[in-house]
């Protein structure tokens, strides 16, 4: 037997908010300042098609004063319910969004999100990429947070080489596969080799 | 041996009782209660819920009796208190023309529509110590005025004749929320609405030697009080999900508007300006500053000459009228430096031999042996 | 009053800090502007450190305080026992042991290592703000990175002086782009800044900022080539556990003006002492 819709929207959040949300956020921290390493992060258990990890990104970061731009294929009434009842984030366009969710093909195209300004670099959006693989192979990474050199699978090169390239602007990116995330903030060159 | 300041926990501890011991003063002399301080010390508690950022007349006594009666204490108290609360929404506007008024004034007319009410003020007493206080007793009755009805602003007189600047219409309907200071950073520089707000929560202190700087030439604005009205009015939230407007209650505030010399620009004809003030509770000298602050700091938007007065200058202003955060960077000179001084005394030391070095290298060689 | 939420703050307030040190993290060494709450201790105390803490921590965590590098100054202690009480976690002395390590103006002596993070109490976050007043100047200094007013001053230093003459909150540049204020840690301690394991976050409340150095950042005390930036210290050894290469407090001892140097990092005195190592006045202290 399945649910009823607003039951499932009721459902899959924290069981201990305070607590849940402390680990949570310490796994986005650790995957941020460490690009190309990987972390579980549990406890949620959102509406399909959003992964466990990209939902405890959600509880842990998003509420009334986070707009949020739902992608193509991840804007469904059941996460949409999800996502309003458990974070109160209102639902806006890609462009005033503060944070981003969806597949990499469905975020296309990703200039337009905001990447900041000069005086407020900061105000630039995080884009939760939803992948199907994630693992330490792939483009390699240096920069801030890595000690010599890091791989990780990335959807394509290009797009986060132009990113890079207009530090201290740009945008961040948050990759989920299943519990597991990695993070790539736009201090991160990033190369094909 | 030595031990520097350490061992802290019991210290802290021991300071502690000895503070409570202190607080409580003479055990013989009565105790004074929070309705004593809340009736009796009116003006220091509608400071403290002024600066606090909280209308509660219970906690703010509570707090100067904790403070000692130290008022910028107590402040701090009720702001620590008052950032835990959870927030259910924004009141809508209140709407100063339908105050219940216990005092109003105005200076630029003799009489204006609804009279001079000049409420329970400290204006024309003589500053004559009442010894008679010091003994208890009741004070003689005061007579009861009938019940005042509400009264136009003055400064809407001078509106109808296109005299005083317009007031921005309000638009409930697609007005933006004002800003909110204590939910997002100071952002420079600032719309006046946040300005309002910082000098709302700001030092009266502060803002008194501000306003007094602009009376005696440091970025002059000619201002009269138009009106100063204290009394209370009721505050209202709006439930959208059921189309109702819901009364929480009322608060006692102290609004000034002053009226302002404006000669003109390039664009503008000859015409009044305003400067507004609004203080939670009776606060009466906070409000007429904050007025002149505000028309102070309005000299971009009118298109006058900034003469580089304190006053005028928006940032100077807003970075530093808040009492609890000057006050704690103050005080704090007085943790433990030590590391950056030695730092620091070995820089001068170092310096100082190198000065020297250099001195005797200049003695000529004579004196030298001579030595 | 009831009891608090897990580290103090409210939720809504942990996740508005939170979303500022990830921006932080993202872009090194620039200054995050966050709705600094009122704390209840005063501004000025570490109220940034705090907030920036309380964020951050897990129930799982073990919790140093050091202020001075000491653990028992009393502000260090105040700061804990205001964690014990409304987080519950562990605390210690031990800087190998510690998962979060809160501190005013000091750098630990013992190496930090991955997966530790170090806060720093900051007072002012802004490295022009002794140059340049206004926050509207400074804010547009930075995005242009137009830092010549800050080489300016130091050259000025050297012309005067014959060296710079900032022994602490000595400004650097972080991995190529935003100068920075270290808060006031000696310059001693710069070095640490750079390439360290641990990710470091920088707190201040008064202020309303937040700061990050990532893991192993590359972080450059700002000199000149023919003045290179020197770490400098007391020309002395600790006299309790003899070591000459630790950061030390002169204390005076008695009315004559004699003094002893003892190390600043308490922990780091004390395991040495524990492992035998002996100083010039340690024989006396029997």
């Amino acid at each position: 037997m399945t649910n009823s819709a607003p039951d499932r929207a009721l459902s899959g959040g924290f069981s201990d908010m305070p607590v849940e949300a402390a680990q949570g956020f310490r796994s986005v921290l650790d995957a941020l300042s460490r690009p190309g390493s990987i972390v579980r992060l549990n406890g949620a258990t959102p509406p399909a098609p959003m992964s466990p990890a990209a939902g405890a990104v959600a509880l842990v970061l998003l509420d009334n004063t986070t707009p949020l731009y739902l992608a193509p294929g991840h804007d469904t009434p059941a996460l949409c319910a999800w996502i309003a009842f458990h974070t109160g984030a209102p639902l806006v366009s890609a462009e005033t969004a503060m944070f981003a969710l969806g597949t990499w093909p469905a975020l296309q195209p990703v200039s337009r999100f905001a990447i900041g300004t000069a005086d407020y670099p900061d105000r630039a959006a995080t884009l939760i990429v939803e992948t199907d693989r994630l693992d330490s192979s792939g483009g390699r990474l240096h920069g801030p947070g890595i000690e010599t050199s890091a791989r990780l699978s990335l959807p394509e090169i290009a797009a986060f080489r132009a990113n890079h390239a207009r530090f201290p602007l740009g945008f961040d990116t948050l990759f989920t596969c299943g519990d597991r995330l990695a993070g790539l903030p736009r201090s991160t060159q990033v190369e094909s080799d | 041996m030595y031990v520097a300041v350490k061992g802290g926990e019991r210290a802290i501890d021991n300071a502690h009782a000895f503070l409570a011991e202190a607080r409580r003063g003479d055990p013989t002399v009565p105790e004074l209660t929070v309705p004593q301080i809340r009736e009796q010390m009116a003006l220091a508690v509608a400071r403290v819920m002024a600066e606090g950022s909280l209308y509660d007349a219970d906690l703010a006594a509570l707090a100067i009796k904790q403070a000692r009666g130290d008022l910028i204490e107590a402040i701090f108290l009720i702001r620590a208190y008052r950032t835990t609360l959870p927030r259910f929404g924004s009141s809508r506007p209140v709407d100063t023309g339908t105050m219940a008024v216990v005092r109003r004034v105005s200076a630029t007319f003799k009489d204006v529509p609804g009279g001079q009410v000049l409420g329970p003020t400290f204006d024309y007493t003589h500053r004559l110590l009442d010894f008679a206080l010091a003994a208890e007793g009741a004070p003689p009755k005061a007579p009861k005025a009938e019940t005042l009805g509400p009264m136009p602003r003055v400064g809407e007189h001078l509106d109808r004749e296109g005299l005083i600047e317009p007031e921005p219409a309000p638009d409930p309907a697609c007005a933006p929320p004002p800003p909110d200071l204590t939910r997002t950073p100071l952002e420079l520089p600032a719309e006046r609405a946040l300005r309002l707000q910082a000098l709302a929560r700001g030092d009266e202190g502060f803002l008194l030697s501000l306003a007094y700087s602009s009376q005696r030439g440091y970025g002059r604005t000619h201002p009269f009080v138009g009106e100063l009205r204290i009394g209370e009015v009721m505050v209202e939230v709006e439930i959208p999900e059921l189309g109702l407007t819901i009364a929480l209650g009322s608060i006692t505030v102290t609004e000034c508007e002053t009226v302002n010399q404006f000669t003109g620009s390039k664009t503008q004809p000859a015409q009044f300006t305003r400067g507004y003030g609004l203080v939670m509770g009776h606060s009466e000298r906070k409000a007429i500053a904050m007025s002149l602050v505000d028309r102070a700091l309005r000299w971009q938007e009118l298109g006058e000459e900034s003469t580089g007065a304190p006053v005028q200058d928006a940032e100077f202003v807003l970075m530093h009228a808040d009492n609890i955060q000057a006050t704690g960077f103050l005080e704090h000179i007085k943790l433990p430096h030590y590391v950056d001084f030695q730092s620091e005394l070995e820089l001068v030391r170092r310096l100082r031999a190198a000065a020297h070095d250099h001195e005797s290298k200049q003695v000529p060689e004579g004196q030298e042996a001579a030595e | 009053m009831n009891d608090y939420n897990f580290a103090y703050l409210d939720e809504g307030t942990k996740r508005m800090i939170r979303r500022a040190i990830l921006k932080a993290v993202a872009v090194p060494g620039y200054q995050v502007p966050f709705a600094s709450r009122e704390m209840p201790m005063p501004y000025g105390w570490g109220t940034g450190g705090v907030q920036v803490t309380a964020a951050c921590l897990r129930p799982d965590d073990r919790l140093k305080v050091i202020d001075q590098g000491a653990d028992d100054t009393t502000n260090a202690v105040s700061i804990r026992k205001f964690f014990q009480r409304t987080a519950r976690v562990a605390t210690t002395e031990r800087t190998g042991d510690a998962t979060i390590i809160q501190t005013r103006h000091r750098i630990p002596e013992a190496p930090l290592s991955e997966g530790q993070i170090l806060v720093y109490q900051v007072p002012i976050p802004e490295p022009l703000r002794f140059l340049e007043p206004r926050e509207t100047e400074t804010r547009r200094m930075h995005a242009l990175q137009e830092y010549g007013l800050m080489h300016l001053k130091l050259y000025e230093d050297i012309a005067r002086h014959g060296e710079i003459a900032t022994s602490y909150a000595y400004p650097v540049q972080v991995s190529g782009r935003y100068v920075m204020d270290p808060s006031p840690i000696p310059k001693f301690d710069n070095p640490k800044l750079s390439n360290c394991p641990a990710l470091q976050l920088f707190g201040a409340g008064r202020e309303q900022r937040i700061y990050a150095v990532p893991p192993y950042t590359q972080v450059i005390s700002l000199d000149f080539e023919d003045h290179p930036f020197v770490a400098t210290k007391a020309p002395h050894a600790c006299d309790l556990c003899g070591d000459d290469g630790s950061y030390l407090d002169e204390v005076i001892t008695d009315d004559a003006g004699r003094r002893m140097f003892i190390c600043s990092d308490t922990d780091h005195c004390n395991s040495r002492r524990a492992a035998g190592h002996v100083g010039a006045l340690t024989g006396d202290a029997a």
